[in-house]
């Protein structure tokens, strides 16, 4: 499995590289232009093209790609057009409210979600089976900022909980930072607790109904036993894909929820970035997300064989 | 621990917002209208860098309410040989943040970065034969023309402002950004708190020291600054920033938007001011070279189809209070403002008889390009406005829908239509950039210039007017030329004027000596 892994880092390699010059190339094609954006409404062109100049942005693709590459190889992602800042010191800047604001909403809606599946496909049919459904399909429906504008609006205006806005390091308390953190996570989290309990349903339901679990029935086997250890482990692999799959759909959605709720992270980065056109941003948060996105699928794919020894690499 | 402590203190880790706000008696925090992206002064004309700049950089001339220019860094001024020697001294006690005298070779470097990125700044270096500095204390300017608006130029407020840093940060070329901000200004700019994108802080500056005379008001006066420390937090989100404002996370809210000063009115523990009596202007630049607005009688007939109040009440609703109409060619209310020659916007709209004025001027159902920015929801209102307005008149309007930075690099095209080209564009400014010619580009006729503002308008009439204006002895004479400025736009129409409107500021009500004019932060402080 050593070498599975190693070889699976190691064919990130040409998949970055792709990612690299797909960004790169859309960037170039795309309209709008970084130095007409930094001259502002009361430039004129000449004044465009003395910035644009000044940015290098004037000379030809070949000639930009083939430098940003080398500088990234080099573990430089270069420096935003707009505020001077090295881009790696940017996303440094955003990483932790971004990564806890996942870990956060990963963990509050496994602990949910699993439970609220595993119970709602033993109790198949009954009132508190319709409940988790219900609940799973206005997970669905409603939309990240509408949960997190009730929730602010409930929990920090009207019962004062909770801050409305903001984020606070982890390093200033554990209670400062789950505070500014809690609603942004129920929000982000919703719709993934209702993707992920109807999964996880509708494994257990599988499941349940295989031979070997009539056979522990049969054996005396307690009922916690049979949902928990017999269940659940064989369930996991779907819901394991799952969460992986999820992992994508929650750095959408932390664009949203950090923006509702103010939170300086890399969702919010790359959004600025984009209005304004500022590409070297663009390309190295990116180009860090599809890293992540690769080594959680790594991570997804050597957790099979935790839960079903049958796979092998 | 017992699960009953651990339990409470849990409770009182979570209980957490109203400590957070008990501890910023000495803070200041404030959502600006946008995230500050640029924090060089000159480098750009945003307004949040204006704002920014005026709290780290300080001004040799501070503006008042009546746009009179006094001395700010300055101790007092001579004007010699006919007006062409001005000697400006500085006061004692001017210290950079590094630590360092504020000298007068300092000021002339950065007199001469600001002016390249100026229109104003660059009319005073056009008119000066020699910028110097023979001693510490005094700058020279020796002209070859008299130039009476030199203090108007070193004190304007509008952006770029004319700030002052040290000769070796001035001596940056002005189309790139300087890397340290160093200024003289009641804040220091503190760098390494400075989350980009999120967060700005400015830390009060001890060695700073007001002057001592003059009125405070707007840019002018002694700047006394009451908080020890500013923040800047952007909130991207307006619910989220109202919500902040309502709950006491934040003091005070540049710019509420529209749909939610209904709300922030009613909460007793918010007030609503409006301390810029300029405001907002509101236009659509038509493009000179395309068709159909290559046609100043076009321009003209099209000119009776604009209901500004229509425009205006897109924006900011019914209440007539919130904006103003008609609106010329400079911002109401202010020295060069008229009603001459508006005659146009007046009156009930009568659309069939503008379809056929404009038909008699030769319109022939030419497509029309109109490129609206929609992620600012201002200038999308308008445009959606227009759009109406135009198809009312038989217009054949393509509507393109198009965000910020992609118009504003699509407006530099003057290819045909066909060729990627556009035929208008909606955008706004601050009421103080049409306060006076110097800064009002689009009113420029230059358009057969290399550096002509998109839109490209041809009108000598306007060009020589402009240059009488710098001329003119008084302000009675700079009033008369405006006045003929406006009538002779109304003529060429470089662009359709749609309105001007009041942008309230809101803050918590325990907040006071908010300035008029635009967010400064000296004299605030808590009650």
């Amino acid at each position: 499995m050593f070498a599975y892994a190693i070889r699976r880092i190691i064919a990130t390699i040409p998949v970055m590289a792709i990612v690299a010059l797909f960004v790169f190339s859309l960037l170039y094609i795309a309209p709008g232009d970084p130095a007409a954006i930094i001259a502002g409404d009361q430039a004129t062109p000449a004044d465009v093209e003395r910035i644009r100049a000044s940015l290098g942005l004037d000379r030809p693709f070949l000639i930009r790609f083939g430098e940003w590459l080398w500088n990234v190889l080099n573990g430089d992602l270069g420096v935003s057009i707009f505020t001077n800042l090295p881009v790696r010191h940017m996303i440094a800047q955003r990483v932790e409210p971004t990564l806890s604001l996942m870990l956060l909403t990963l963990t509050f809606a496994i602990s949910f979600a699993v439970p609220m599946g595993v119970v709602a496909a033993w109790k198949q049919g009954k009132w508190i089976d319709r409940i988790v459904m219900v609940v799973a399909v206005m997970g669905f429906s409603v939309p990240v900022f509408v949960v997190g504008y009730v929730l602010a609006y409930t929990f920090a205006l009207q019962l004062d909980w909770f801050p409305v806005q903001g984020y606070t390091p982890i390093s200033q308390g554990f209670g400062p930072w789950i505070n500014n953190l809690a609603l942004p996570a129920i929000a982000l989290g919703s719709a993934f607790i209702a993707l992920l309990a109807r999964i996880t349903r509708a494994t257990m339901l599988e499941v349940l109904s295989q031979d070997y679990v009539r056979t522990a029935k049969a054996k005396g086997v307690g009922q916690r036993e049979i949902l928990f250890v017999h269940g659940l482990k064989n369930a996991a692999v779907p819901i394991v894909t799952i969460i992986g799959l999820g992992f994508a759909g929650l750095i959408g959605g932390a664009v949203v929820t950090e923006s509702v709720f103010a939170i300086p992270g890399v969702g919010r980065l790359v959004v600025d970035a984009i209005l304004r056109r500022d590409y070297p941003v663009i390309q190295g948060v990116v180009l860090m997300f599809s890293f992540v996105y690769v080594i959680v699928n790594l991570c997804v794919d050597l957790l099979y064989t935790v839960f079903d020894p049958r796979i092998r690499y | 621990m017992q699960r009953r402590s651990f339990l409470a203190a849990g409770a009182a880790s979570l209980a957490l917002p109203s400590i957070g706000r008990s501890q910023g008696a000495s803070t200041l925090r404030f959502i600006p209208q946008i995230d500050l992206a640029f924090l060089d002064p000159h480098w750009t004309t945003a307004y949040v860098t204006r704002n920014h700049s005026y709290l780290v950089f300080d001004t040799l001339f501070g503006q008042d309410a009546n746009f009179n220019y006094t001395h700010q860094m300055l101790s007092g001024h001579v004007v010699e040989n006919d007006g062409k020697l001005w000697k400006l001294t500085l006061r004692d006690g001017l210290w950079w943040h590094d630590g360092e005298r504020v000298l007068a070779r300092d000021c002339v470097a950065s007199i001469k970065r600001w002016a390249k990125r100026d229109a104003i700044g660059g009319a005073l270096m056009d008119a000066t034969d020699e910028l110097s500095a023979p001693d510490d204390k005094t700058i020279v300017f020796k002209l070859k023309k008299p130039f009476p608006l030199l203090p108007d130029a070193l004190g304007k407020s509008p952006s770029p402002m004319p700030a002052m840093m040290p000769e070796r940060l001035a001596n940056t070329d002005p189309f790139k950004q300087i890397t340290e901000i160093i200024g003289s200004g009641p804040y220091r700019y503190v760098q390494g708190e400075r989350v980009q994108g999120a967060k700005n802080v400015y830390q009060r500056f001890e060695k700073y020291v007001p002057r001592g005379d003059g009125a405070l008001d707007w840019t002018s006066g002694p700047k006394i600054a009451h908080f020890e420390r500013v923040v800047w937090t952007t909130i991207p989100d307006a619910a989220t920033a109202a919500a902040a404002l309502q709950s006491g996370e934040q003091d005070w809210w540049e710019y509420p938007v529209a749909d939610l000063q209904p709300k922030l009115r009613k909460d007793p523990k918010i007030r609503l001011a409006f301390p810029d009596p300029t405001g907002g202007v509101e236009m659509m630049r038509p493009n000179h070279l395309t068709a159909p607005f290559n046609n100043p009688a076009i321009r003209r007939a099209f000119l009776h189809a604009i209901d500004q109040a229509e425009f205006m009440q897109a924006i900011v609703g019914d209440d007539p209070a919130m904006f103003y109409t008609p609106l010329g060619m400079f911002c109401p209310k202010t020295p060069m403002a008229s009603e001459d020659g508006l005659e146009p916007f007046r009156g009930k709209r009568d659309y069939a008889k503008v379809k056929e004025m404009l038909k008699a001027a030769g319109y022939a159902g030419e497509k029309t390009v109109l490129m609206v920015p929609t992620d600012y929801v201002t200038l999308k209102a308008l445009g959606d406005v227009m759009a109406d307005t135009m198809g009312r008149v038989g217009i054949n309007v393509d509507y393109v829908a198009t965000d910020w930075g992609t118009m504003l690099q699509r407006r530099n095209k003057k290819e045909p239509i066909e060729q990627g080209g556009w035929s208008a564009f909606i955008t706004g400014w601050a009421g103080t950039d049409h306060f006076s010619p110097p800064a009002h580009i689009a009113l420029r006729g230059n358009g057969d210039q290399p550096g002509a503002w998109p839109g490209w308008c041809v009108s000598p009439e306007l060009e020589q007017m402009r240059t009488a204006w710098f001329d003119a002895p008084d302000l009675k004479g700079q009033q008369e030329i405006c006045r003929k400025m406006q009538v002779q736009a109304m003529h060429d129409v470089p662009y359709f004027p749609l309105g001007q409107f009041q942008t309230p500021t809101a803050y918590r009500s325990d907040i006071t000596g908010v300035l008029n004019g635009f967010a400064t932060f000296w004299n605030v402080r808590r009650a």
